[in-house]
């Protein structure tokens, strides 16, 4: 589904990624982990299309097409789907109004029928249940003076709605109490299906104890220092990052 | 022969009312006021960025009278779906009394156009009219010269008044090339409430000249509401001028809204006469093409202890130029002063800009005063969250346009009003979907 081969980035002179090879097949979770600073954000950014980022090298195959090619919404309409790690206020569009022009430019893409607003209202009611929000959300104005944990719902909630072929969730789990990322990873959870993959990206292994990923890799100054199963992550808790940074080191 | 001198010959040549009262008398001093300081220049410090030389250049003379073409449904189109709110509609200047609905008031509120004011309330124009808009302006001092009719509202002490006023100026082609000079007079008295709406539209374009003034006397503990909506047509010209004073105690809340006009001047100005008052100035215009509007607010804290709010928001398209001058003036007696101003502006073209002049003048110590001032385009990160969930380019600029004026439009509290402008907008900044 996804095959990164060789990717490196930059923002301004910076060099972020300096080489990431990463395959993703469908019904997988992945799980990117490692220290503050890394480049598992700006991974995450450069699949979405956030134009701040400038790919220097490497490619990037989505479904047998070429990614770096596509412009974000393209990449959004053909099943991509970031949850940020910082959602975007806008105050003045209702959620209401931005989820459905989001759900029919998505429906679009797949040449659906786009939905009016009573139709979408019963596609909502649904979908809210799944990360236990109220209808009272979708009048708010985007993300705009939600709490920390909302937003987050939210993101969950645009993800419920698209349903993405390929989900990256960015640091999901940060700031979270644990309620609150109980309803989260429960909500990515249910929208797991074998034909759809999520890449989980994460600085602590508390969120892998409820979404529970196939494999683990760590990322550090830009490369990805080791890949494995699962128990990767409880090692990583266990001893903490330094010693792989350290091995890196010596083998470097 | 300059522009102002055809202004005294236009004023010789009409009539103006019986030479029983007062109304004579101010309209000579204001035409004598207006000769002395003729049109403002950009040399003028409050007109620096706002070149009038395309009124002054010409002489608009009042609309002639015409048989009235304008009908219900015309109107229908700018009374925001509100058949139960008080209607007075003028045409060209004109009150059309057979367009406009002008229900019984079931409180003891008395709205009067201006010549039936003249009949029942004489004491009152006589005692209130031109003094609290002085002629020193050039502009009030014209409008005073050549008013010919309006709206006098008078709120009697302790009457709350819960519909809505619409005072609907509307233009035809009737008015090209000519002026109307509409007033309004609201003297609201102690513990009075009332909420007025006042709407500048055209039905087909034109290059006339709107010159307005509205006076508004907040009484004591009294609450007026006051909306004003200006959608000239895109030839038109329009200078509009409020000006409030309150007393201890009362609440004015300002909302300018404009679209309309290719040369537009909206001063809003409140003078805080008792102790604790609350003014709220604010307002929404966005501009296309080679659109100027110009606004200007001006509060001035006499008196202690009152709190003032401005948020005023611009949208600039095309070549237009926008320019937002907020005046806030704290006398030495007005301590504990609370005022507050912002402004900002969104730039959607590289060929539209706007100035913006926050203006603080604080003589007293024990205040609170701020103000910000923002210009700015899209912001980059909400326009790639909305790509990022498949919301294209253009469509997530006027999502994020709408947006911008939306928020502002958020601080009105007449419902139907917000709800109509929302729409205006969203029609203006959002295409249709495929």
């Amino acid at each position: 589904m996804l095959k990164i081969e060789n990717l490196t980035a930059n923002v301004g002179d910076k060099q972020i990624l300096k080489g990431i090879s990463l395959t993703v097949n469908p019904g997988e979770v992945h799980a990117i982990m490692g220290p503050n600073g890394s480049g598992k954000s700006t991974l995450a950014q450069v699949i979405a299309g956030h134009p701040g980022y400038e790919v220097t090298g490497g490619s990037v195959t989505y479904d047998g097409q070429d990614l770096l090619e596509m412009d974000a919404e393209v990449r959004a309409q053909a099943g991509i789907f970031l949850a940020f790690q910082y959602p975007v206020e806008i105050p003045g569009v209702s959620n209401a109004y931005f989820l459905r022009a989001a759900y029919n430019e998505v429906r679009k893409a797949r040449g659906e029928e786009e939905v009016d607003p009573m139709e979408f209202l019963d596609v909502m009611t649904e979908k809210l249940k799944i990360v236990e929000m109220t209808e009272e959300m979708l009048q708010r104005s985007v993300n705009a003076g939600f709490s920390g944990g909302e937003k987050k719902r939210n993101e969950i909630l645009q993800m419920a709605v698209l349903a993405p072929k390929l989900a990256i969730l960015d640091e999901t789990d940060s700031g979270l109490d644990i309620d609150a990322l109980r309803i989260v990873a429960e909500g990515v959870n249910k929208l797991k299906r074998p034909d759809n993959a999520t890449i989980v990206v994460t600085h602590y292994q508390r969120l892998l104890n409820y979404i529970v990923p196939d494999y683990v890799h760590v990322l550090a100054q830009g490369r990805i220092l080791r890949s494995g199963g699962k128990e990767l992550a409880l090692e990583l808790e266990e001893r903490g990052y330094d010693w792989l940074l350290e091995t890196a080191g010596a083998s470097a | 022969m300059t522009a102002h001198s055809n202004y005294r010959e236009l004023f010789e040549a009409a009539s103006h009312g019986a030479n029983r009262d007062f109304l004579p008398k101010l309209k000579i001093a204001a035409i004598e006021q207006f000769e002395a300081v003729g049109f403002p220049t950009t040399r003028d410090e409050d007109w620096h960025f706002t070149s009038v030389s395309p009124i002054a250049e010409r002489t608009f003379r009042p609309v002639k009278p015409a048989t009235l073409t304008v009908t219900a449904e015309d109107v229908a189109r700018f009374t925001y779906g509100q058949a139960d709110w008080h209607l007075l509609v003028f045409v060209n200047g004109r009150y059309e009394p057979t367009l406009s609905r002008f229900a019984e008031l079931d409180v003891d509120a008395q709205v009067m156009t201006f010549s039936e004011a003249l009949k029942e309330a004489p004491e009152l124009l006589a005692e209130r009219l031109g003094t609290l808009a002085p002629s020193q302006h050039a502009f009030t001092a014209l409008n005073t010269a050549f008013m010919a009719d309006g709206v006098v509202i008078r709120m009697p002490a302790g009457v709350v008044l819960d519909t809505p006023i619409h005072i609907l100026y509307l233009a035809d082609a009737h008015a090209t090339g000519a002026s109307q000079h509409p007033r309004t007079l609201i003297v609201a008295e102690r513990q009075s409430q009332c909420t007025l709406v006042e709407t500048f539209a055209a039905l087909g374009g034109g290059a006339y000249f709107t010159n307005h003034v509205a006076e508004v006397v907040v009484g004591t503990g009294a609450r007026v509401d006051h909306y004003k909506v200006q959608r000239e047509s895109g030839d038109a010209f329009h200078v509009g001028t409020t000006q409030a004073t309150q007393d201890r105690d009362s609440i004015y809340h300002s909302f300018s809204f404009a679209t309309g006009a290719q040369l537009s001047r909206t001063n809003v100005y409140s003078r805080l006469l008792g102790e604790n008052c609350e003014v709220r100035l604010n307002g929404l215009y966005a501009l296309e093409e080679a659109q100027h509007g110009d606004h200007q607010t001006f509060v001035e804290h006499i008196a202690p202890s009152c709190s003032s709010r401005e948020v005023y928001k611009g949208i600039l398209d095309g070549t237009s130029h926008g320019v937002f001058n907020g005046k806030v003036f704290v006398h030495p007696e007005a301590q504990k002063t609370d005022g507050k101003q912002t402004n900002k502006a969104l730039l959607l073209s590289d060929g539209s800009r706007v100035d913006t002049k926050p203006q603080l003048e604080i003589f007293a110590d024990d205040v609170k005063c701020t103000h910000g001032a923002t210009v700015g385009r899209l912001d980059d990160m909400a326009l790639f969250y909305l790509k990022s969930r498949g919301i294209g380019g253009d469509r997530a600029k006027a999502l994020l346009t709408y947006a911008f004026a939306a928020e502002v439009l958020e601080l009105i509290e007449l419902e139907p009003l917000k709800v109509a402008l929302e729409a205006l907008l969203f029609e203006r900044f959002i295409p249709p979907e495929a």
